[in-house]
């Protein structure tokens, strides 16, 4: 749930706890000079949270803190609380903190009505001895359980309180209870919530056989506060409490730059990539690569020279790797130059909000500007429902405000309802870009298929790809459709190879067909001279033919002339001259 | 047992709180009582010396300890209930 109340603004009436998150909630930490009451079961994180009060308020705050030890020798606690790296025994040894051993001796006797003023006095002249700002007692419980009758116990618990108010010491008191509120107030010191100033509710429960710890702020008096269950986790440094990013955070950085998603067609698909600081679902049933796309997305982040953090919950690191690199994403360099982080979540157990937090401080750590987590969906089985969702939020909120890239994949039940929405955390409504990947069966084949559901504020093409990988990557390829039908793999290939051929045969056959109109031309050609030859020799022919008709006629002629001469009979003529041509 | 045991006893006390002027008041009738002639009592207010009560890791109060005959034997309360004080004293065998 969020809250749509801006973020708390301190004030100068509060002792900051140190605690990532807490003071958030609580607009700048405890009351100071005011008593808190922390009630929470057992392994509630009670006595931790107290000791990063004081070691918080010793180190940073100047502000030197007692811690009145009811139920557990200091020496243990210092020992146990060594892990978080806060130096206690340094702080003992600069007169910062003192522990005050107040666990009653098992062979304690007891006769009659008793009270706490030794312990005050006592407490009264270390607090003067070293100036003490903060004090703890822990496990109030313990000691109040020695009291005769609830009248002496309420009697001791005001004395208490009055004690603390009186020297404006910021105080906390914690108590055992159980996990829910209606068991807190039964309890005999339930009347303290009434009194005390602040209360704080730690809950450890089980949901599923998975941990969750949240704190819950019951009461501030004078104070604004986070209303809600926050959860929390006890880290490596104490305790990290998640809290719900306000609206008015999350919209706080907004880019226009665009990033690649190491596909080089899916960024055209997308006009130009994802954007900086977007969230990026890609959903998909088992094996339909969408780790492959995820990781092509961080390599190509890390070409950038973007720090990257790859949260893997599937499988050891090495083998993401390994299996990558058979599709041409090789992430084992930026493993090497500390560009990129692989993170094999499966060793993280716990529930969806321990994984929320461990991966914050893996990103802060590695000051990462993209984050891949592989597959979101394993929250879902770690953990209810409800919790997986608003973990899911509060992780797109955070990135989005951190300006983080985010890809998640989302792994979608084969088994269940086929259909594209659903995706079992409802991140789609969030994400502002979805991808979703499928597999289509046709003619004996699985093929990958690729579509952009959804992507804000940028035009995406509506088209279905192919996506294929090979050993020199990962690439989209044109899908053909055919009768309604989106022709992939196999069909896609003979498609194309068909094209191809009918293409090759057209171009063969044009060839031909000049060739033979060029032969054609060249023969009528050689026709069209050898005619024109011919109709000289006929023309030569035929004036030959007129000159030799008339030469004949003139010899006849001349012929008879001379006969008629010769005979002398017939009076002669003189025969006519013959004209030569 | 032919020389009875001489027992010390250091009482502290928060003030004139309720508690301890009747654990004062308990504990000399409880000597006058069953240790006649065999005791020794000091009594030291917390608020008058804190870091005595500090050193002594004393925070209940009103608070017996037995520092003689050994083992020390520590008692809170106003030492109302006379049987639990005679048995943690160890008296209750010897004045049966």
């Amino acid at each position: 749930m969020k809250s749509i109340r801006p973020p708390l603004a301190p004030t100068p009436t509060k002792a900051p706890t140190g605690i990532t998150g807490f003071d958030e909630i609580t607009g700048g930490g405890l009351p100071r000079g005011r008593t808190t009451l922390l009630v929470g079961g057992p392994g509630s994180g009670k006595t931790i949270l107290s000791l990063q009060f004081l070691a918080h308020g010793a180190q940073d705050c100047k502000e030197p803190g007692i811690f009145v030890a009811f139920e557990e020798a200091s020496t243990r606690i210092v020992a146990n609380a060594d892990s978080f790296g806060w130096d206690l025994a340094g702080l003992l040894r600069e007169k910062k903190l003192f522990f005050l051993d107040a666990q009653p001796k098992s062979d304690l006797v007891q006769s009659g009505d008793f009270d706490l003023g030794g312990m005050l006095a006592a407490l009264e002249a270390q607090t003067k001895n070293m100036g003490a700002r903060r004090i703890v007692f822990d496990a109030l419980d313990v000691v109040l359980a020695l009291l005769p009758d609830p009248a002496a116990k309420r009697r001791e618990i005001y004395r208490l309180h009055e004690w603390l108010l009186a020297r404006e010491l910021t105080g906390i008191i914690t108590a055992k209870a159980g996990g829910d509120e209606a068991s807190v107030i039964q309890q005999p010191f339930g009347f303290m919530q009434f009194m005390v100033d602040c209360a704080v509710i730690l809950n450890h429960s089980v949901a599923l056989g998975v941990s969750h710890r949240n704190l819950r702020v019951q009461k501030y008096r004078g104070s604004g506060f986070d209303e809600n269950e926050s959860p929390f986790l006890i880290g490596n440094s104490g305790l990290v409490v998640d809290v719900a990013r306000t609206r008015v955070h999350v919209d706080a950085k907004v880019s226009n730059e665009r990033v690649s998603s190491g596909v080089e067609r899916l960024d055209t698909m997308l006009g130009g990539g994802y954007y900086r600081g977007a969230s990026i679902l890609i959903t998909g049933f088992s094996g339909t690569a969408k780790t492959t796309l995820s990781a092509a997305f961080a390599e190509a982040a890390c070409q950038r020279g973007e720090h990257t953090l790859f949260v893997s919950f599937d499988s050891d690191y090495n083998e993401v790797i390994r299996n990558l690199a058979s599709v041409g994403i090789g992430l084992d360099r930026y493993v090497k130059n500390g560009c990129l982080s692989m993170i094999s979540a499966r060793s993280i157990a716990g529930s969806a909000e321990s994984y929320l937090v461990r991966i914050k401080t893996l990103a802060q750590e590695h000051d990462a500007r993209c984050l891949v987590i592989d597959p979101v969906s394993t929250w879902y089985k770690s953990g209810n429902d409800t919790t997986a969702q608003s973990v899911a939020d509060r992780l797109i909120d955070w990135s989005k405000s951190e300006g983080i890239t985010l890809v998640c994949t989302s792994l979608l039940d084969e088994m269940s309802n086929r259909s594209e929405s659903n995706s079992p955390l409802q991140i789609s409504t969030l994400a502002d870009t979805w991808i979703h990947l499928n597999y289509l069966v046709q003619a004996g084949e699985r093929n990958r298929g690729l579509s952009i559901v959804k992507s804000r504020g940028t035009a995406h093409s509506n088209q279905v790809r192919e996506l294929i990988l090979s050993d020199a990557g990962v690439t989209l390829a044109d899908t053909y459709t055919a009768g309604g039908e989106v022709l992939m793999g196999t069909l896609r290939w003979e498609k194309e190879r068909a094209e191809r051929v009918a293409t090759e045969a057209a171009e063969a056959a044009a060839k031909l067909k000049r060739v033979r109109l060029d032969a054609e031309e060249a023969e009528l050609e050689v026709r069209l001279k050898s005619l024109q030859t011919e109709l000289v020799a006929k023309q030569v022919e035929k004036a030959l033919l007129v000159r030799s008709t008339q030469s004949h006629e003139g010899e006849l002629s001349r012929g008879r002339t001379q006969m008629k001469e010769l005979r002398g009979a017939d009076a002669t003529t003189p025969a006519p001259e013959v004209k030569q041509p | 047992m032919t020389r009875l045991a001489q027992f010390k006893f250091r009482l502290y006390v928060a003030g004139d709180a309720p508690n301890s002027t009747q654990a004062i008041a308990n504990l000399a009738t409880f000597c006058r009582n069953h240790l006649p002639d065999r005791y020794e009592i000091e009594v030291v207010d917390v608020f008058r010396e804190p870091k005595r009560a500090l050193a002594e890791g004393i925070f209940m109060t009103p608070t017996l300890v037995a520092l003689t005959p050994p083992p020390v034997r520590k008692i809170v309360g106003t030492l109302s209930q006379t049987q639990t004080v005679l048995l943690a004293l160890g008296l209750l065998d010897s004045a049966a």
